[in-house]
């Protein structure tokens, strides 16, 4: 044959596709118009697009910001725009913002909520860029100066404004000098928190916090010798010899001796958005630890603690979340001894903490599952006693994998607090939005607090979930 | 393997695939330059280069499972264009083998062999069965045909997979890599049941790195590169004497150790 | 063999409860066991105590009271002198039937939404992305308030509906006007749908003060027995092909054996739909929906459909383009290719989070006590509780009610799962 021998001589070129084959004609012809069905498919997207931005576009171009009153907000409309305009009344939110955000919690005290949430940020830094010093002094100036901006823009006295900018400041020191010390704040963060957020006596929280330091130093001293568990029981017991025992009498003579106090916000002045954080950041924070135990536990060779664990996971993901909150305000009481009594915003946090970890603990599950046998056997060849291969060599891996379904857990907690309104709470949705929608001024207004509350989840539950994408794909190339 | 080379010579003057000055882009990126390639029935050829050269663009070409956009590709006097009944009667007519085997996990052995005889050709499924087994036989695993494909080992898979396509009675087989995703005690199985498949007169193009294959099989070996055929030469020539720079560099790099 | 030496008998020393691995595990489990019950005994204890201070104990007897309170919705007849436990079982049907419209018209949805997010339109793909984000970063709740809310305040009253003479004169609309050819009313108190009727129904009878319909019963039977046919009738299609090769068409004989037989049983029975009239104030014939059930159904199906698409999106990209390609390269047709090959694979995947989806839609039926709509968790849960002051009872009772839907329906998604295991080495 003749044409078996052929070389090229001379390489070609590359060329442009031909004039069909690029451009916007091309993109149009593949994305929107490729074939029958994809052309009616476009059009009768584009006709839904169009119907839903005529309805709602006029709505609101005519957007009221400042008025009384839903009836007030209607003239100024019909009178910009003529009869049978109608347009968006954002005059309530301007009005009624801060109930939404806060609840009925007292005006000149809206800076602890606004201190906590800042300190909630900066003990989120070691946790998202542990030791990594410039990231995490950004981090840190950046809510500093929000922090700042937001004082301001709430009004607050002066001698508090330079008290949160001037600890914040030293946050920034300290991230800049030492990052990895953050990480202590993250630990003290909780009882730092509940002081500014209810107030009362810094000394009782110091107190707890002092529990806690005895359980860590019996835990060290401890384990070496007994274990870990053993360790950590022991340790337990002699913190709640504390606790029950030695601990009020030691704060109180700390309180006369050396007062210093905050004013006490009671648990029911507690509520919109306020409310949500709270109680989804201590489930999220307390569930974690818990799910991971309660992971382990189903993993485990141990027949009876295997059967507890399965029975606690199946019983918590089979009942609805209400039936549980209904459970903290009828029967947590019940259970406890008599004459008990705490407030039910700690009674639903300390139900959704158990419900919340009964989902992690499947998560977490579904990770080690994915881990391959082989990182156990080696863990075991290394001469890793159990506790010590979770914690340098499963639990990293596993935590990793399981980072999507953690925080789709998250997600799915903190739009669940809206249902500790059905308890009689005061949550954004369904209870501010009733006090506002029962003022009479505000009677008859639907769209503007759902879609300003709506929209403030959205933000929420988006970027976390972006966030953890980011993530996965973050730590995806980490493998390769 | 030697006497083999002598024994496959082509026999026919009867074209079998007819790709003239096509053209192929990816968005705006040029993958395939200009190429024109003639295949005669009985043939066979393998195709090399290095990676991201567009040889297995190429023979997906062949059987429309990617779109050229300029020149003219003519399989067994069916020019593919975007009418689905020739594309039908091509893909029909042409078997292909992957890198990754893609047989259907969901399906046992027998019936990843039998559902494209059933479904396309409408063969009763008794005969299909037989047909099935048959070549079941001639790539040596008869005794896996219940099993399901994620019971058998990588060599075993790809030969599922070329009896799969033997099925449908192809006159022409497409290889794209079909021995890189293999272990290498594997590879010697499946380049045997492919030398055999030569040895009965099948027209091939195989794209694969197995040089060995190349030199006892082939007629004719393409070396692509930057989307465009560089040199193509019989098998003892392109070897010993290769002309291109590019070749050169090529074979040096996949030879020299 | 003897390289496993056993310990040494009798040299067994307390210590090795702790340090040996054979012993280890069950002092631990010993441990936790007294732990336990120690734990259930406190909590036993304390809530005999709290029971007693309250002169209170545990009895179910009230089930069998008179409830008296009423229930808009109920699918078994019930009045307020019937029992709470009859009260329980119109609140629990109330909830399953929730849940069955809620799954049933997500799924829908969700399956829909899932393959246009994957369409190579690009308009209608991002579309169906924008939705997905916006529905399911949003609470339930919001949408299920919201869509009661706007049911209840922006549709018009029934009177509203009213054409009169001085509208006609002036040639104006009336304010609220009716849907698909004037046999689907939305007011502002609640949805007026045609009602089916039968001029010769074949009567009802009772089982355990349940009525049954028999024209009802009749016309499931017939359903089942034209999908058994259909059955049959596939069967026998592919016993052909598999002789000849040829498969016979099918689809118009499966069509007229699926409707053939229930359009004429309808026929015989004098079906015909009875249409919503406005009378007076108010709407009369029909059957009336309330709104808690409407906004209750839509709100559960656009934010459940969002997951269900995002499982059925995962499912489909699951299944490697690998998959496709050669069933094309073996010359399968597309649809072929999607009904053989793609889809057996992909409904694998889809299934197991779609079945846990539909058990989060009967879970979520709960927050339906928002807009007061009766189902267990406000019959049981709410008034019940209330008027007998049982909180222990009626809450344990509810929860096990509820855990026993949610094993249930885990149970059927671990038989699924076991049966399409694909098998491997």
């Amino acid at each position: 044959m003749s044409e078996t021998s052929f070389v090229r001589s001379e390489m070609l070129a590359q060329k442009l596709p031909p004039v069909t084959e690029r451009g916007i004609i091309k993109w149009l012809r593949e994305n929107l118009f490729s074939g029958w069905f994809n052309s009616v498919l476009t059009i009768l997207a584009i006709l839904a697009l169009y119907s839903l931005i005529r309805g709602f576009l006029p709505w609101l171009q005519n957007s009221v910001w400042n008025a009384g009153s839903l009836r007030e907000c209607r003239d100024i409309v019909i009178a910009q725009s003529g009869e049978g305009a109608t347009g968006a009344c954002w005059a309530m939110v301007r009005v009624r913002w801060n109930q939404f955000i806060f609840g009925l919690y007292p005006v000149p005290e809206y800076w602890r909520p606004t201190t906590a949430m800042a300190l909630l940020l900066v003990s989120l830094a070691p946790v998202l860029y542990y030791g990594l010093r410039r990231p995490t002094t950004k981090m840190v100036g950046a809510v500093t100066i929000g922090l700042l901006v937001a004082l301001i823009g709430l009004g607050t006295d002066a001698l508090h404004i330079a008290a949160s900018v001037a600890v914040m400041l030293a946050l920034v020191a300290v991230a800049w000098l030492a990052p990895k010390k953050l990480v202590w704040l993250t630990l003290v963060f909780p009882l730092i928190s509940f002081f500014l957020l209810w107030g009362g006596s810094i000394w009782g929280p110091v107190g707890t916090l002092i529990g806690f330091a005895i359980w860590a130093g019996v835990f060290t001293a401890a384990q070496r010798s007994f274990g870990v568990v053993v360790g950590a029981a022991i340790g337990l017991l002699v913190a709640s010899l504390w606790w029950g025992f030695v601990q009020s009498v030691v704060t109180g003579a700390l309180q006369s001796a050396m007062p210093f106090e905050l004013l006490y916000v009671r648990s029911d002045d507690f509520g919109g958005f306020l409310l949500a954080f709270v109680i989804g950041i201590a489930a999220i924070a307390a569930s974690l630890p818990i799910g991971i135990l309660l992971a382990l536990g189903r993993q485990s060779d141990m027949l009876l603690i295997r059967t507890l664990c399965v029975g606690f996971i199946e019983f918590f993901r089979g009942v609805p979340l209400i039936t549980v909150l209904f459970s903290a305000n009828f029967l947590l009481l019940y259970f406890l001894p008599r004459g008990t009594n705490f407030d039910l915003i700690l009674r639903v946090i300390i139900v959704v903490i158990i419900f919340a970890s009964a989902y992690i603990a499947e998560v977490v599950r579904g990770g080690l599952a994915a881990l391959p046998r082989g990182q156990y056997e080696a863990a075991d060849a290394l001469g890793l006693d159990y506790w010590q291969a979770q914690r340098l060599i499963i639990m990293p891996q596993a935590l990793k994998i399981s980072i999507p379904g953690i925080v789709s857990s998250f997600i799915g907690l903190f739009k669940d607090t809206t249902l500790v309104a059905l308890v009689g709470l005061m949550d954004p949705l369904q209870g501010v939005t009733k006090i506002v929608r029962s003022d009479t001024a505000w009677k008859g207004i639907y769209w503007e607090p759902y879609i300003f509350v709506g929209a403030i989840f959205f933000v929420v539950c988006f970027s976390m979930s972006r966030y953890s994408m980011y993530l996965e794909g973050k730590l995806k190339t980490d493998h390769r | 393997m030697a006497d083999a080379q002598t024994k496959m010579a082509v026999s026919s003057d009867e074209v079998a695939i007819q790709v003239s000055a096509m053209n192929k882009w990816y968005g705006t990126f040029h993958v395939l330059r200009d190429i024109n390639m003639t295949v005669m029935r009985g043939e066979r050829i393998v195709i090399c280069g290095p990676s991201g050269s567009g040889k297995s663009t190429l023979i997906r070409c062949v059987n429309r499972l990617e779109e050229h956009q300029q020149g003219q590709i003519i399989v067994d006097g069916t020019e593919l264009t975007s009418d689905l009944k020739n594309i039908d009667k091509v893909r029909s007519e042409v078997g292909m083998v992957f890198q990754h085997f893609n047989l259907f996990p969901h399906l046992t052995i027998l019936e990843n062999l039998t559902l494209a005889p059933i479904w396309v050709r409408k063969v009763p499924k008794k005969e299909a069965e037989e047909t099935a087994m048959y070549f079941l036989h001639k790539v040596k695993i008869p005794e896996q045909a219940l099993k399901y494909p994620g019971q058998l080992s990588g060599g075993q898979q790809q030969r599922v997979a070329i009896a799969r396509s033997l099925c449908m009675k192809p006159r022409i087989m497409l290889f794209d890599e079909p021995t890189s995703a293999l272990d290498p005690e594997m590879i010697k199985e499946v380049l045997d049941t492919m030398i055999q498949l030569a040895e009965d007169g099948m027209t091939m193009i195989c794209v694969t790195h197995e040089m060995g294959f190349a030199q006892a099989v082939a007629n004719r070996v393409i070396f692509m590169d930057q989307g465009q055929i560089v040199e193509q030469n019989a098998p003892k020539e392109f070897f010993s004497n290769p002309q291109s720079e590019r070749t050169k560099l090529f074979l040096s790099q996949i030879l020299g150790h | 063999m003897t390289l496993a030496v056993d310990a040494p008998k009798g040299s067994f020393r307390i210590s090795q409860l702790i340090y040996d691995t054979r012993y280890r595990s069950y002092t631990i489990q010993f441990i936790v066991l007294l732990l336990f019950f120690a734990l259930l005994i406190w909590l036993a204890n304390n809530t005999i105590e709290n029971l007693a201070d309250r002169d209170k104990d545990i009895n179910f007897r009230f089930l069998f009271n008179r409830a008296g309170y009423d229930i808009g919705q109920q699918l078994i007849p019930y009045t307020n002198d019937d029992t709470h436990l009859r009260a329980l079982f119109v609140g629990l049907l109330n909830t399953l039937v929730v849940a069955f419209f809620a799954c049933i018209f997500a799924t829908l949805l969700g399956v829909t939404v899932g393959i246009l997010r994957l369409s190579k339109n690009w308009l209608v793909a991002r579309m169906m992305t924008v939705y997905v984000e916006v529905f399911r970063n949003v609470p339930l709740l919001l949408w299920i308030i919201l869509a009661f809310v706007i049911l209840g305040e922006t549709r018009p009253g029934p009177k509203e509906f009213k054409v009169t003479d001085e509208m006609i004169a002036a040639g104006t609309e009336p304010a609220g006007t009716m849907w698909f050819w004037n046999s689907v009313a939305v007011t502002n108190r609640g949805t007026d749908l045609p009602a089916p009727l039968l001029d010769r129904p074949l009567g009802v009878f009772e089982v355990a003060t349940v009525p049954i319909n028999l024209s009802v019963l009749v016309t499931i039977a017939v359903i089942i027995g034209s999908i058994l046919f259909n059955r049959a009738l596939l069967a026998r299609a592919k016993a052909v092909q598999e002789t000849t090769g040829d498969r016979p068409t099918t689809w118009w004989k499966s069509l007229l054996i699926l409707f053939g037989p229930v359009i004429a049983l309808l026929l015989a029975l004098g079906f015909h739909l009875e249409y919503p009239e406005l009378k007076g104030f108010n709407f009369q014939g029909g059957i009336a929906i309330a709104h808690s059930f409407t906004a209750l159904v839509l709100a559960l199906t656009i934010y459940s459909a969002t997951y269900i698409a995002e499982s059925v999106r995962a499912g489909i990209l699951a299944i490697g383009r690998g998959q496709s390609e050669a069933a094309f390269a073996l010359g399968l047709r597309p649809n072929r290719t999607m009904n053989l090959v793609i889809l057996p694979q992909a409904l694998r995947v889809i299934i197991p989070p779609m079945i846990s989806q539909y058990l989060n839609i009967t879970k979520n039926t709960t927050l339906g006590m928002a807009i007061s709509y009766l189902d267990l968790k406000g019959t049981l849960g709410g008034i019940t509780l209330n008027q007998t002051g049982r909180e222990l009872e009626c809450m344990l009772l509810m929860m096990m009610i509820y855990l026993t839907l949610s094993l249930m329906i885990s149970a059927v998604m671990n038989v699924y799962n076991r049966s399409v295991k694909l098998k491997e080495r």
